[in-house]
């Protein structure tokens, strides 16, 4: 298998890669939407809950 | 060790912010490894060629959506029925990693099937109990959403959660109570299954790696409820004067 091949998918590439693409940016984007809603929560108030240990980190 | 000292979502914080990366690390390796597998070492579907490969997103996504139901369904119950805030808690975390995964499976769907069917969508039973799902999803993030008062949100979305469990079993069955366009199950629990060897592998490590991200994704959500809330509750109690009147203290 050639690397046109392996982008090609046999001449399927737009579902193929479109499918992964999708993945990527959902998946992708659910984690930096948790990622930024701790970060405003932090900015906004702190982290009262995380131990003074666990912090430093 | 107590076990349940970690009930309390102000002892179970710390607790989740370690395990994440535990789930998060091993979920992209997995990933990358279920893609290899998938991509170079699985052989091409001599009826479909490569259009198969979207399975082993599709396949995955589509049971992380029903299962992750049942969980949120069972955490919501649970959270209702002992009154437990961190099941809770869990229930509205699950909810939008379970509408992601349907979403993407009906979106996977639908690209798996225009090269395949010849059409994006059809109304059959597989495919509208699946969307279904997602409405279920979408009601309950937003009923959650309109409800001010958490507690009540949660009892709320406690009821829509577990009434809606009864589509599971009809997603799960529909391919053989109807006719559907839809193929039926690859892997059964007593039949071997139909798929070449490396086929079935790829869709377990993606499966595996799904399961592994979910939990991590959920913990580090359920982190930012469990700080809101807290915060919410601190700032009330702090703001309210002593003349202040009781409707407030209700939220707290």
């Amino acid at each position: 298998m050639t690397w046109y091949d392996f982008f090609m998918q046999g001449g399927y590439a737009f579902y193929v890669w479109g499918s992964y693409a999708i993945a990527l940016i959902v998946i992708g984007g659910e984690v930096i939407l948790v990622r930024q809603r701790r970060k405003a929560l932090r900015a906004r108030h702190g982290d009262s809950l995380e131990s003074s240990k666990s912090k430093q980190l | 060790m107590n076990l349940y000292k970690f009930a309390s979502p102000e002892k179970f914080y710390p607790l989740a912010g370690k395990m994440v990366p535990w789930f998060g690390v091993p979920a992209a390796i997995l990933f990358a490894a279920g893609l290899y597998v998938g991509f170079f070492v699985a052989p091409t579907d001599f009826q479909q060629g490569d259009a198969y490969r979207i399975i082993f997103i599709h396949v995955p996504a589509a049971w992380m959506g029903m299962m992750l139901y049942v969980l949120m369904a069972a955490y919501a119950a649970i959270g209702w029925a002992f009154n437990a805030r961190l099941a809770s808690m869990m229930a509205t975390s699950l909810s939008v990693t379970g509408a992601m995964f349907t979403f993407l499976s009906l979106a996977t769907g639908a690209l798996w099937g225009k090269p395949t069917w010849g059409t994006w969508w059809v109304w059959d039973a597989r495919m509208t109990s699946t969307l279904i799902l997602l409405f279920l999803y979408i009601g309950f993030i937003s009923l959650q959403a309109a409800i001010d008062d958490h507690r009540r949100a949660d009892r709320a979305g406690a009821v829509l959660a577990i009434v809606g469990v009864i589509n599971v079993p009809i997603i799960y069955f529909s391919v053989q109570w109807w006719n559907t366009l839809h193929q039926g199950a690859t892997i059964r629990l007593l039949n071997k299954p139909t798929m070449a060897p490396p086929m079935l592998a790829a869709m377990f490590i993606m499966l595996a790696a799904c399961w592994l991200y979910s939990v991590a994704v959920v913990l580090a959500r359920l982190r930012c409820i469990i700080l809101e809330r807290e915060q919410e509750a601190g700032r009330t109690i702090r703001t309210s004067s002593p003349a202040a009147d009781l409707s407030q203290m209700e939220s707290v």
